[in-house]
Order: C-alpha cells, then structure tokens, then sequence
C-alpha cells in the first residue's frame, strides 16, 4: 500500500525547482542540520521552497520512507533527491553543487 | 540509549565486510559521531546509495538510536 503523503511529496518536488524538507522553516531553523542547508542554500543565493517536517507527523515519517533515507533535512533538486546535510555540505565544498544547479537549470536569485 | 562507537563499527562492518571504518566521538557524549566508511561496496555507486547502503547496515538505528552520525564515505585508491 502507498503512504498517501507520498502523492503529496511528489507534487511539492515537481512545483518547485529547489524543495528542502526540514526542522523548523529558512527563517527559523529548528536543528543544526537543517540550519546548514538553509545556510548554504542562501549562500548560493537560489530560491527554494521549505517544508517543516515538525509540524506534520505524517510528512516527517513520509519522506523518510519516500526517499529511503533516515533523516531530515533533504533536500530536492528538480524532483531528484540531492542528499542529507552531510552530502549537501560536501558538495557545496568541492564545487559540486554548484555545478548540480547550473545543470539542473537552477538560476541564482536576480 | 546511546550507541558506541564500537556497535556503529560492528553494525557497518557486519554489512561490509570489506570496509575501513574510522569514528571519532564529537563531543564524547556518545550520541554525536562521525564516520568515515571506505569499501570497494561503494564502487560505481552514487553517494546517496553509498550513504543508503552504510544506514542500512546500520538497521534503522540511524535518526532513532543514533541521533548524529555524520557520514563520509569512499572508494578505496
């Protein structure tokens, strides 16, 4: 059987380029991990959409089961999964994420 | 309860054999580590499955038992 979160998770991921799962939301993160990603995140100066995974139950046990991964933050890149804070981290410190973006199609903010 | 970072070690290797893991305690709290997993396992493998594979060995101690793991993982030289 399908966790109806999933149908929703697939739509938020297909609207928005740049999709973060997270603790807390960009203005006011609720765990360190999360608190990296937003920060490299507006570091690289793009757009992207957050959801607050403390404030819905069913969406904090639903992401972790639609992308296979055991935590939160995670973040989205055109409706493929990127990674957790670890992954995100390393690869905004060896260029890759940026090259991720421009790849993806992800413009900077004007 | 915490884990050790000997039970993260065991949980890894149980999984991957092959592997060199190396863990350092962060704050000596016994809840937040780091890890640095080299296998031939991750070969050809994107670093999420890499990751995918080290939590699986990890049996979904990982976000429950396991609060902070922060993971590095490679392929060896």
């Amino acid at each position: 059987m399908t966790n109806p979160v999933f149908a929703r998770i697939e739509e938020d991921i297909k609207n928005s380029d740049v999709v973060l799962y997270m603790k807390g939301n960009a203005m006011f993160p609720q765990c360190g991990f999360s608190a990296a990603v937003v920060e490299i995140l507006n570091h690289f100066n793009v757009d992207f959409e957050s959801f607050d995974v403390l404030k819905d139950p069913a969406l904090r046990e639903g992401i972790k089961e639609f992308s296979d991964w055991p935590t939160v933050p995670q973040l989205y890149v055109k409706g493929e999964f990127v990674g957790g804070c670890d992954i995100v981290r390393e690869m905004a410190a060896n260029g890759e994420l940026v090259s991720h973006f421009e790849q993806a199609g992800v413009q900077p903010k004007a | 309860m915490a884990m050790s970072a000997n039970d993260i070690e065991t949980m890894i290797k149980e999984a991957l054999p092959d592997a060199t893991v190396r863990i350092e305690d962060l704050r000596g709290d016994g809840d937040h580590y780091a890890a640095m997993v080299t296998s031939k396992e991750f070969s050809g493998k994107s670093r999420v499955q890499q990751h995918q594979m080290v939590y699986k060995a990890l049996k979904g101690k990982m976000g429950g038992q396991l609060h902070a793991l922060a993971l590095q993982t490679s392929v060896p030289e």
